[in-house]
């Protein structure tokens, strides 16, 4: 097996949930049973409204690019995938996340294309969330 | 009243590649300079503010320990490259409140000799990292490219556009016998300069240097005890709108559309009143998001604003008269070497890049990726 030389995140007090559930391979956010709104990245206060009564809810997995580039000097790890896409995905719940869109060439990917969540396993323990284009 | 503060003294340290030097000794070197010119000396100085991420957790008490200072102000706030505009903010209110006369600000970075310089580092990412770094964006300009892809998707802004920006400031460089890069280029040279993040290419990006800089404020009716004519600080204000990229509200929207209007009305003074501007150009991208952030154009329109070369010498609206952090050097966190640009201009010291008669200046650093924004209006005496 190929070691896995990119970094990895580091579940924490906020964040465990949501990388037990990936690992699941679901994509899970929070939701503010105050204020109604829909919170990334886990955190303990809802940046909205200030209140602490936050709950995770599964999420569609389905968003749009909000927006994207395709890389060509990548960072320590990633040299030997340019070009690859970092996008800005925004879900369906109202909340934004930057991930890879995957399965496509580059030059396919625009603003505003419809996307959908797929998992990584990178290793036993961490599943990435990325993104493809959903085409109908 | 409350006092006014002037700056009083600017000076750079060595720039470019300044191994061995250390940071403490461009920061001394810049600080001694720029107190001398004042007709100050370390003595005088009563607060102390420096910024860095790299080489002290505690950066104010390392440099005042190794400049024999003891502050009663001291301030390492850390908002990436506009620090110092915010440092000015905080050394005017302290100096309006009695709580100190003389305020030293410095900076300094030997990142290009040390070649620390990355576009993200291997390990594990904690904290709102674990949320970005996993997918590889090269920052800062992976974040700028996404600003930059936005814009073109919501104005119609193109890579000329960005170009334009590069190819003026360079213009300002070749004047300018301190500037790193001085050969003139065009705007083919920057869209056929390699792709750094579509759509970035590399003559986008601000340089990789060494350099440090300082700046001295004082009270205004100090200041004009001193050897230089003062530069007031008319008007400060400075916010952040995020930390990562992921979490701007609008990637074309920055702070500056707060700080702008926040120390124009502070400084009592309009867009047209201002006579020469430095804005912040760690990326093409940044300097058109901050035009059109602060006011000098409409929402989208940046790009039309900047086009036939308008911020060029002999343009109508001078802009990084130095050579930018483009050009003329950018060591990480370029915004203290904006500040000393202006003061330059505002005392006609400028030579063969002075704007004719510069009374007016505005200063707006960002810092981060598109994170902090912090504007400084200054005008002659």
């Amino acid at each position: 097996m190929i070691e896995y030389n990119r970094p990895l995140p580091v579940p924490d007090g906020d964040t465990k949930p949501y990388w037990d559930a990936a690992r699941e391979h679901r994509l899970v956010i929070q939701h503010c049973a105050d204020c109604g709104l829909a919170v990334f990245y886990p955190r303990a206060i809802c940046p909205h409204c200030g209140s602490d009564r936050l709950h995770w809810v599964d999420a569609s997995g389905r968003g749009t690019v909000y927006s994207y580039t395709i890389v060509h000097r990548a960072p320590v790890g990633f040299t030997d995938a340019v070009p690859y896409v970092v996008a800005l995905i925004d879900l369906e719940e109202g909340v934004r996340l930057m991930s890879n869109v995957v399965d496509c060439t580059p030059s396919d990917v625009q603003i505003g294309e419809r996307v959908e969540v797929v998992f990584e396993d990178v290793t036993p323990e961490i599943s990435l969330p990325k993104f493809r284009l959903r085409r109908v | 009243m409350a006092r006014e503060a002037a700056i009083v003294g600017v000076a750079e340290s060595d720039l470019g590649v300044v191994a061995p030097k250390t940071v403490l000794q461009l920061q001394a070197q810049a600080a001694k300079a720029a107190l001398e010119e004042a007709g100050l000396s370390f003595r005088d100085v009563d607060a102390v503010f420096t910024a860095t991420s790299d080489w002290s957790w505690g950066p104010s008490m390392l440099l005042s320990e190794y400049l024999g200072v003891r502050p009663k102000i001291t301030d390492s706030t850390n908002i990436g490259g506009a620090s110092f505009e915010a440092h000015v903010g905080h050394a005017a209110s302290a100096i309006a409140l009695g709580r100190c006369e003389v305020a030293l600000i410095t900076y300094g970075s030997t990142q290009r000799s040390l070649a620390s310089r990355t576009l993200g580092r291997p390990g594990p990412a904690s904290y709102t990292e674990q949320f970005e770094r996993p997918y590889g964006p090269p920052l800062p300009v992976g974040a700028y490219a996404l600003a930059a892809r936005r814009h073109m998707y919501e104005f119609g802004t193109t890579s000329e556009h960005l170009a334009e920006v590069s190819v003026a400031t360079r213009k300002w460089a070749t004047l300018n016998p301190k500037a790193y890069k001085r050969e003139p280029i065009t705007i083919a040279d920057v869209l056929s300069s390699p792709m750094i993040s579509d759509p970035l290419h590399l003559l986008d990006c601000c340089l990789v240097t060494d350099g440090g800089g300082a700046v001295v404020v004082t009270s205004l009716e100090r200041a004009r005890d001193l050897r230089k004519p003062p530069i007031r600080v008319l008007g400060h204000a400075e916010t952040h709108t995020h930390m990562t990229i992921s979490n701007m509200p609008d990637l074309t929207r920055t702070g500056a559309a707060i700080t702008g209007p926040t120390s124009l009305a502070m400084a009592g003074v309009k867009h047209d009143d201002l006579d020469v501007v430095e804005i912040y150009d760690s990326f093409t991208i940044t300097v058109l998001l901050t035009l059109e952030n602060l006011g000098f154009c409409g929402r989208g329109e940046s790009g039309e604003f900047v086009s036939g070369q308008r911020t060029a010498p002999g343009g109508d609206f001078p802009m990084n008269t130095n050579g930018g952090g483009l050009s003329y050097c950018h060591p990480g966190m370029y915004g203290i070497f904006l500040l000393i640009e202006a003061v330059r201009q505002l005392r006609l010291e400028s030579g063969p890049r002075q704007v004719p008669d510069a009374r007016l200046a505005l200063v707006h650093g960002t810092g981060g990726v598109l994170s902090s924004a912090a504007t400084c209006v200054l005008g002659r005496d």
